[in-house]
Parts: C-alpha cells; structure tokens; sequence
C-alpha cells in the first residue's frame, strides 16, 4: 500500500464504512435465508481467501501461481486423512496440512523460483498436474474415487459439531467460519504488507536485479511468500473438504481452480488487500448466477457471459476492479495523488502483469 | 589494500564480455574506471557485487576470496552497488527505497541513524520521503539510487553511470555529491562515461577497453595522458 492509502485509511469514513461493512457481512446469513443463497456466500468467501492467499505470492512478490490449487488440495487431504482415518480433529488437521503445504511449496520453491517470468507460471502448472496425477493413482489417498468425510453423529443421526468442524443440520456456522478466515488471511496480508517483508516482497517484484544487487536475499523471500500462501491455501482447503464432506483430486486440484483462484486476485486488483476480496465478490457471485440461470442449456450461454465479463475489466481495468475503486477515490477528493503523467507512467509499468524481469544469471 | 581485483575474465551464456581485467582500491580512495560502451565497465561492477559469476581470476576483499559469493553475502560484507540506470522500486516510497537498502544486518542496526545521515545529505529526499519513488524527476532518482546504497552503511560505494542520462546541470550537482561523500572518508570505486568529469575526482584511475585494463595512473596523468585525451575526450 502506499502511504497515501495508509493514510486515508485511518480516515474516519473509513472506519465507518469498515463497521458497517462488519454488520452487514455478519448479518448476512439472516439476510439470504435460503441454502443456496449461502452457499453462493461462501463460496464468495473461499474464493476470497483462496485469492488473498495467492496475492501473497503473486501480487506482492510478483510470483504468478498457476498451481495453487495443489496446496488448497494437499490441506484438504491432510486434515481429511488424519480425521477419517484417526479421528483427529479436523481444527488440528488445519494446522497439519498448512504445515504440509507450506513444506512443500519451499521443497518445490527451491528449484522453480531459479525461474522467473511465465516459466515460474509454467512450472507451477506442472506442480499441480504432477501432484494431482499422484494423488489420482494413490490408493491410500482413496486415488481417483476420492475420499467422504465420515458424518459426525449423535444418536446415529448426522449431527453439528463445532469439534470435528461439520454443520450437518445448520450451514451459517460454515459462512461465519469462511468471514473468519477471509479475516485471517486479510489481517496476515495487511501485516506483511506493512512490514519490511512486504517491502523487500515489492521490491523483488519491481526490479529483482536490484534488489540482488542492494543485498536483497531474493530466493529467502520468495520462499517466506510461497509458504505462506501455500500454508493459508492449505487451511482453506481443510475448511472446503469439511463443507462438502467429500474429496477427490479433480475438485480440489484441477487446473481450473489455481487458474480461478488466480483471475479473481488479478481481476480485483494484483498486490493490493481489497483487490482479491472485491475479484471474489464480483467474480464468483457472477460465474454461480449465469451458471444456475442459463447453464445446463448446452449452448453455454453462462460461459459466454463469463469469459464476457472477464474480458471487459481486462480491457477497460488492467489493474483490476481496485484501480476503478482508487480513481473514484481520487475524483472524490479532487486532486491527484500524483501529477497525471507520472501516473500513467506507472500504470503502464504495471500493465505487464506476467512481464519478465531480467534474468538471474551465473 | 581494500579491494584487489585480480585478471577477472568473465561472460553472459558463453559471450565473454571482460578477459582480463585487473585493480585495486585502497581505503579511502576514490577510483575510477574509465571506458566506453561496451568495455565491461557494468560486467566488472556486476562481477564484484556477485550478480555475475567470474569464469577466471580472482577477487579479493580485506584478505578474502569474495568471487563465488552470493550476491546478499557481499553486501553483508559492507559492498554497495548502486546500479546504472538507477533501478528504483518505483511502486514504492522514497522511504521505503531506503528501508530495502539496508537490509543486510550489519545494516539494520544502525538504520535510524543511517536515515538521518542520508537525509542531511539529501534534504530533498526527506521532504518527498512518502512519495512513489516512480514520480521523482531524474536528478532526484539518482540521488536516492546514491542514497539507497549508502543505506548499506557501505565501506566500498560502486557507483555505476551515476550520471547517465542527466541534464550538465545535475551531472554537476551529482559529482559534487560524490565529492562530497570522498570527503567525508567513504572509499568509492566509480564507473563513467563521462571521462572529463570523473578523472577530476579520482584519486586513481583504470582504462578499461574491449574487456581488458589497459593502463592506469592518477586522475590528473590521465587526464594528460595522450591515449586518453584522443580517444576519451575527443581532443
């Protein structure tokens, strides 16, 4: 963030507008009263702290992830093993399978992030394909058939229970459970945003050259970005499986979905806090409506629209749906922040989102 | 001696860029390498500074072998690089540039102290420290480049083509700083196109043509130096 959004931050419309934001997102399950509508709600969420997650690596180090699916996947399948198999509870399986993950992504970062530009894009697809290939012919993992979350009972009946994280009769508690990750991970992306790390993260993004040659540990901070994201990834994929009660490779890892996760930060805006909330509220509410309106047709008329709607904020908002938010902002305050031609100077700087930098070499 | 560099040959994926190029720089001294596009002036800096891997020769800082380090290692050691064409982070704050400057942990402690050294050096960074780094004008992005590598708190400052692509005005005003900075003790190695300028400053100076250090001598024999006069500067 700059400091000038810093500062209007602590501006007490701000604040104002954050509470009521507050109520509202706390109220709102009271105000959807129907299961479907919640749902579409929570998916919002999931996808929010899905793409939060991913801004860590892709918007503030400038790292594109086209495999984060992988890490959600391997946090579903951690807490989903240690529950079914040993009861463990699904809360404690969380924190497994952020370890998990986050191991993972630094095993994995090691080698990859020695690539920079669409090779690490690249690279991370082949992550997912591999570990979703691995995880289709595994049969301790339940392989292709996938894996059901056995049903928490009381009496025999499926029942709610805070303690193996599972809401069979009432699904708010999953939707204030979403609020409080998106919450979570927008807190640690507030922190790190304000942080050293989040300079050095920025830094690295905008000139990784430099940054090396200011003494910048590069691959360090690459790898603190990847474990991160992987690790809150992998919380919310604990989070997803306990919600559908089933998992299988292809709806927790498929390409589609790290693809997904990463349209909605970019569409919302790449390296900002709200932008990856704003892409989820706008994007997934979008593909669930045109889908359950005008999907099942077969003339897919809801993927028209979607791919639509993608296209014309590309065009018209190459730095997402938070740049229309920071030019309202700005009319509304009559003045610029920054004389119009240094702006435009690093709006187009920006514009190359996948941009490569110079390379390493030696 | 501070800084020896010994026949460092080195290349990009295989195209040799230095054969054999050779210095030193003592404590407190002012040293200037000379040459025109081409010549290997940013290769050798990048070789000190460890972006580049030497492919022969050796480098050697207070005693010690540093070619083969990483890059972050070096700047541990106390070898700023400040780089031609001023690399700023441009999306973020004129403070914020210098805060990633001193990362290194020798450094971090001495960071508030560095800061206010910085700013009475360059008062104007300090009335645009929240300002986006991308919207200073030239003069004043390379004053900050200058002021981020001090940051380090270096004993050696590399500075690379500090005054390329600058008004003569600024160019002056960016040499008085580094004179400025020599004065107060800081030992500087110097890499300029800008031949007339920059052999005024150095104690002593390097040649350095088609990858190979030619010949040297103080600034002023240099300066008076027939090779140097009609190939440098044109007389």
């Amino acid at each position: 963030m700059t400091t000038a959004t810093v500062r209007t931050g602590t501006r007490p419309v701000f604040w104002v507008a954050l509470g009521l934001l507050a109520v509202v997102l706390l109220a709102l399950p009271l105000i959807l009263r129907s299961d479907s509508r919640l749902n579409i709600a929570i998916l919002v969420l999931v996808y929010a702290a899905l793409a939060q997650a991913w801004n860590l690596l892709g918007g503030f180090a400038g790292q594109i992830s086209l495999g984060n699916a992988a890490f959600f996947g391997l946090g579903a399948y951690t807490s989903t093993i240690l529950f079914s198999r040993w009861e463990v509870t699904p809360w404690l399986g969380m924190l497994g399978g952020a370890l998990v993950a986050a191991v993972f992504a630094v095993i994995i970062g090691y080698p990859v992030f020695r690539l920079g530009g669409h090779y690490f894009a690249i690279a991370t697809i082949a992550m997912a394909e591999i570990v979703l290939t691995v995880f289709n012919d595994w049969e301790f993992v339940g392989g292709a058939v996938g894996l059901l979350i056995p049903f928490a009972r009381v009496d025999g009946r499926p029942a709610d229970s805070w303690y193996y994280l599972q809401f069979n009769q009432h699904k708010e508690p999953y939707y204030y459970i979403a609020l409080a990750l998106v919450v979570l991970v927008t807190a640690v992306t507030i922190g790190v945003s304000r942080s050293k790390v989040g300079y050095y993260l920025r830094a690295i993004k905008n000139d990784q050259q430099a940054a090396r040659a200011l003494g910048v540990h590069v691959l360090r901070y690459k790898l603190i970005a990847i474990a991160l994201s992987a690790a809150f990834s992998a919380i919310v994929g604990t989070f997803y499986a306990q919600y559908l009660l089933y998992i299988d490779p292809e709806t927790t890892m498929r390409l589609e979905l790290s693809v997904l996760i990463a349209l909605v930060a970019i569409l919302g805006g790449v390296g900002t806090v709200a932008g990856p909330l704003i892409g989820a509220a706008v994007l997934i509410p979008a593909a669930e409506l045109t889908r359950s309106q005008l999907g099942g047709t077969g003339n897919a008329v809801d993927l028209i629209l979607y791919g639509g709607l993608i296209i014309l904020i590309s065009i018209f908002q190459p730095n997402g749906l938070m740049g229309l938010v920071e030019r309202v902002r700005r009319r509304g305050r009559g003045r610029p922040l920054t004389p119009p031609s240094d702006e435009e100077a690093l709006a187009r700087e920006e514009a190359p989102l996948l941009g490569t930098y110079e390379e390493e070499r030696g | 001696m501070l800084l020896e560099v010994r026949h460092i040959a080195a290349s990009y994926d295989g195209v040799p860029a230095l054969h054999d190029v050779s210095f030193t720089v003592g404590e407190g001294e002012v040293i200037t390498i000379i040459g025109s596009n081409g010549a290997g002036k940013t290769t050798t800096i990048r070789t000190i500074s460890g972006l580049l891997r030497p492919d022969r020769g050796e480098i050697i800082f207070r005693g010690s072998r540093i070619d083969g380090l990483p890059a972050h290692r070096i700047a541990e050691l106390g070898i700023a690089h400040v780089p031609e064409g001023r690399r700023l982070f441009n999306r973020l704050t004129v403070l914020q540039n210098l805060l990633v400057g001193s990362f290194s942990r020798r450094a971090r402690a001495q960071e508030q102290a560095m800061l206010e050294r910085v700013f009475t050096l360059f008062p104007r960074l300090k009335e645009r420290a929240h300002q986006r780094a991308g919207t200073l004008s030239g003069g004043e992005q390379q004053m900050l480049a200058i002021a981020r590598g001090l940051m380090l708190q270096p004993v050696i400052l590399m500075l690379d083509e500090p005054s390329l692509g600058l008004a003569p005005r600024l160019v002056d005003e960016i040499f008085n700083t580094i004179r400025q900075i020599a004065r107060e003790g800081m030992t500087i190695l110097l890499v300029e196109q800008n031949v007339r300028e920059s052999l005024e400053i150095a104690d002593r100076a390097y040649v350095l043509q088609t990858g190979t250090t030619i010949t040297e001598g103080t600034g002023t024999e240099l300066l008076a130096s027939e090779m140097v006069r009609r190939a440098y500067l044109g007389l």
